[in-house]
């Protein structure tokens, strides 16, 4: 059978036929795995902020979650207190983990939304980690992070990612070389003030030795996701500093 | 014809070496700049264009007698899209570790001229089985140049392979590095894979003549 496939009318209905076929296949297996989807999302979530509380199968340079499975009992062990901090209140919630951050920072720009702030509170070794889920720009699309800090505002760990940096360049934020440089370094300067930690170039001081200079060793050829994280961690951290302050003067 | 007869075998031998699809038939630079500052970016790229290629290619030669060639191009398009969303949709739902190291490349395998080219030049109007080896054959040819590439620059760049520090450790200065040795942080950079690609094409113009062009 020969059909002329240079007609207008066939190239129309070609096009169309093509477009519901391929629409209903993506539809049809979209929604078929869509539950899963979000129960993987959620787990690697609970992996994630165990991850920033130092709760991790790491081994030599490794960066390893805790199983899958395992996640949620020991999310629920580790995090005693989850709340969201929006505006002076500070809100309880027990879901606050699956707030989208993505979704507050939008609304955000309304300058009549208030905007919330989950923040996890966990019990480790007999203190209190405090775990913030903030989120920024990279070069080419979003990078986020869950920060485990102290009553001082001293990080104690952190967990990067993100969503399509460069292989080998700024996808190496997710690289252990560059998240345990932020252990120990204090979000405050030395009158107390709000200062970040900022990725430099001129830092050198590759093993992070000095803890009191708001400053990590940034990665070569990865400068604009660099000042990202810089420009993430002062962003969004800095938000959750009356809620430190009226913890310390309670 | 036999299964893998001369002509056949020659699908999958030439784009290793008079045919690359990278040093002679200029497809698939972009990409080849863009990951290969590791070894193990280069190599995940080149199984997931592997598998795209080869099935995107029998895919499109199964439809080639339909496909109005006004908008063969577009078709093309949805096609790579519909293979590289389901592919992402399956691995999250089923191995959801491997789909994040993956999804960096979903962009670049979609965007990946070497792709096009190759449905373009070859699947509209060839055989499902001829369409298949030459989808693969040229992935392969494809994934010669990234690893040789990512090789290089992983080496010379970070002094690892695979992650795995080879050279000695450039903050100790232990191994190379106690020598007075340093890495060049110019070739993590974009234009030092363009140069690497560039000798490759030198020195194989330099072994086999008939690809100088007068």
């Amino acid at each position: 059978m020969a059909i002329n496939t240079e007609k207008n009318t066939y190239t129309l209905l070609f096009a169309i036929g093509l477009v519901v076929i391929v629409g209903t296949l993506l539809a049809a297996i979209d929604a078929s795995l869509k539950d899963k989807i979000r129960v993987n999302k959620t787990l690697e979530k609970q992996q994630n902020i165990l991850y920033a509380i130092g709760i991790n199968e790491n081994e030599g340079n490794s960066v390893s979650f805790i199983a899958a499975e395992k996640a949620e009992e020991e999310f629920n062990k580790y995090i005693t207190k989850q709340v969201y901090i929006q505006g002076n209140d500070v809100v309880e919630d027990d879901k606050a983990y699956l707030i989208d951050v993505k979704k507050e920072k939008a609304l955000a720009k309304d300058p009549n939304h208030k905007r919330k702030l989950p923040l996890f509170i966990a019990e480790k070794d007999g203190r209190n980690l405090y775990v913030a889920p903030i989120r920024g720009k990279g070069l080419w699309d979003a990078i986020w992070a869950y920060v485990s800090i102290d009553e001082d505002m001293i990080i104690r760990g952190i967990y990067f990612d993100h969503k399509a940096e460069t292989p080998g360049l700024g996808a190496n934020i997710k690289q252990r070389f560059f998240m345990d440089d932020f252990i120990g370094e204090s979000l405050l300067d030395n009158e107390g003030n709000f200062k970040g930690v900022t990725v430099s170039k001129t830092n050198l001081d590759p093993k992070n030795e000095d803890k009191y200079d708001n400053e990590v060793d940034a990665i070569a050829g990865s400068t604009i996701t660099g000042d990202g994280v810089t420009a993430m961690i002062r962003s969004d951290l800095s938000l959750y500093q009356p809620y430190f302050n009226s913890l310390n003067n309670n | 014809m036999g299964l893998l007869s001369k002509k056949n075998r020659q699908l999958i031998t030439d784009p290793l070496s008079d045919n690359n699809p990278i040093t002679v038939q200029v497809l698939g630079i972009c990409s080849a700049l863009a990951i290969t500052a590791e070894l193990e970016a280069s190599v995940v790229m080149s199984v997931s264009v592997l598998f795209v290629m080869g099935v995107g290619n029998v895919v499109i030669s199964m439809i080639r007698n339909i496909v109005p060639s006004k908008i063969r191009i577009i078709v093309q398009l949805t096609v790579i899209a519909t293979l590289v969303i389901i592919v992402d949709l399956v691995l999250k739902a089923f191995a959801y570790e491997l789909s994040k190291t993956l999804s960096v490349f979903i962009g670049l395998i979609i965007t990946n001229c070497i792709i096009m080219g190759r449905f373009e030049a070859f699947a509209l109007g060839n055989g499902l089985w001829r369409s298949f080896l030459d989808g693969i054959g040229n992935a392969f040819g494809y994934a010669v140049i990234l690893i040789i590439v990512g090789f290089f620059r992983e080496l010379l760049g970070s002094g690892t392979l695979w992650g795995i520090p080879v050279l000695g450790d450039p903050i100790d200065k232990t191994g190379l590095y106690a020598f007075g040795y340093e890495n060049n942080g110019f070739m993590l950079l974009s234009p030092m894979a363009l140069i690497v690609v560039g000798i490759i094409i030198w020195v194989q113009r330099a072994r086999s003549k008939h690809l100088i062009e007068e």
